[in-house]
């Protein structure tokens, strides 16, 4: 894309995550109390990545079925507690195997 | 828990950002394949990655920004996704020494990334020197990995290229799936945002919202519901400042 019209997102998104990050860092010299916002604020990862990872995982590997086989062994992996990076390269296996039976399939 | 060596803070903090350095090459490297497959040219991934440091906002940014969405949408999605770093940020100041200075904060704000959050505060308390040893490979790790993946999708072949499109995804799963499999209310919030964002990629009346929007109505009316059926127990406050 062209620079000139990119630069206005980079800085935009640049400064929202960094706000984000300094704001409280900088000032919040006391605790958050409301039990609400504690618990809004503890769920709302595991939200987000939730709806960023179905149903977009399905379509990353440009076949659903080699993308239901890295998710496959991605949650095998994860359900073990193995490290981020174990997971993020046994789903990154797991596809380049289900690709190669695909296209051996034809 | 190992006993303290002599390293110097500095080093202590290096040591343990090395492994999250591994870690962020190998999905900044995603990132970079994704970023420039999707239309981004490498120097604009590059760009996204060194200063924003954080791959679940990166990667939503990138559909927002290639399909002309307007800055409003980018910069709510990105307060909505980043969100989790305002709590991030709270509880590690309670984590600060007195040798954390105000211009400190500023900096290690920068890079205050899920993993550096986690390692940081698993500490009893943590200095400013340390802090700046564990930030910095991570970053580094991160950018590095973005500007690999972005220049080496020419190279690769597209079944690697293809495999390595799942791997930012296998890390949200990391994530995600141990917590979920021993609270039942973090499966409660997972299984809401998951159906809502199906509805929204599967039902023709609602799949012409943005990619932006989707990610925020859902994570967040997911999110508010199991706040408000699973609160928090109330804190017995155990740290002491």
């Amino acid at each position: 894309m062209k620079f000139d019209a990119f630069l206005p997102y980079l800085l935009t998104m640049a400064l929202v995550t960094y706000l984000v990050r300094a704001v409280p860092l900088v000032l919040m010299k006391k605790k958050i109390e409301n039990r609400f916002v504690l618990s809004f604020l503890y769920y709302m990862p595991y939200a987000v990545l939730s709806v960023m990872t179905v149903p977009a995982v399905f379509f990353a590997t440009g076949h659903v079925l080699s993308a239901a086989a890295g998710v496959v062994v991605a949650l095998v992996l994860a359900f073990r507690k193995r490290d981020l990076l174990t997971v993020a390269i046994g789903a990154s296996v797991g596809v380049f195997f289900a690709q190669l039976l695909l296209q051996m399939m034809g | 828990m190992r006993p303290e060596h002599q390293d110097s803070p500095f080093v202590r903090g290096l040591k343990d950002g090395i492994s999250i350095c591994i870690g962020y090459l190998s999905v900044g490297f995603a990132f970079g394949i994704f970023a420039v497959s999707e239309g981004l040219t490498p120097l604009e991934a590059i760009l996204i990655s060194a200063t924003n440091v954080t791959s679940a906002g990166q990667l939503a940014a990138v559909p927002v920004i290639l399909s002309g969405g307007t800055l409003f949408e980018l910069a709510a999605s990105q307060l909505i996704i980043n969100l989790r770093y305002t709590l991030m940020s709270i509880l590690l100041s309670q984590k600060f020494d007195s040798s954390v200075r105000l211009s400190d904060r500023f900096l290690i704000a920068f890079v205050n990334t899920d993993e550096v959050f986690a390692v940081a505060s698993s500490k009893k308390s943590v200095g400013r020197e340390y802090l700046f040893g564990l930030i910095l490979t991570p970053f580094l790790g991160w950018t590095a990995g973005t500007a690999a993946g972005a220049c080496a999708g020419d190279v690769l072949p597209a079944l690697v290229i293809s495999a390595l499109g799942i791997a930012i995804y296998g890390m949200f799963i990391a994530i995600v799936v141990p917590p979920a499999r021993e609270q039942r209310s973090v499966l409660f919030c997972v299984s809401i945002a998951i159906a809502l964002s199906c509805l929204f990629r599967f039902l023709p009346v609602l799949s012409g919202v943005q990619t932006g929007f989707v990610v925020i109505i859902c994570s967040v009316i997911a999110a508010a519901a199991a706040a408000a059926l699973f609160p928090l127990p109330e804190k017995e406050d155990g740290h002491e400042v």
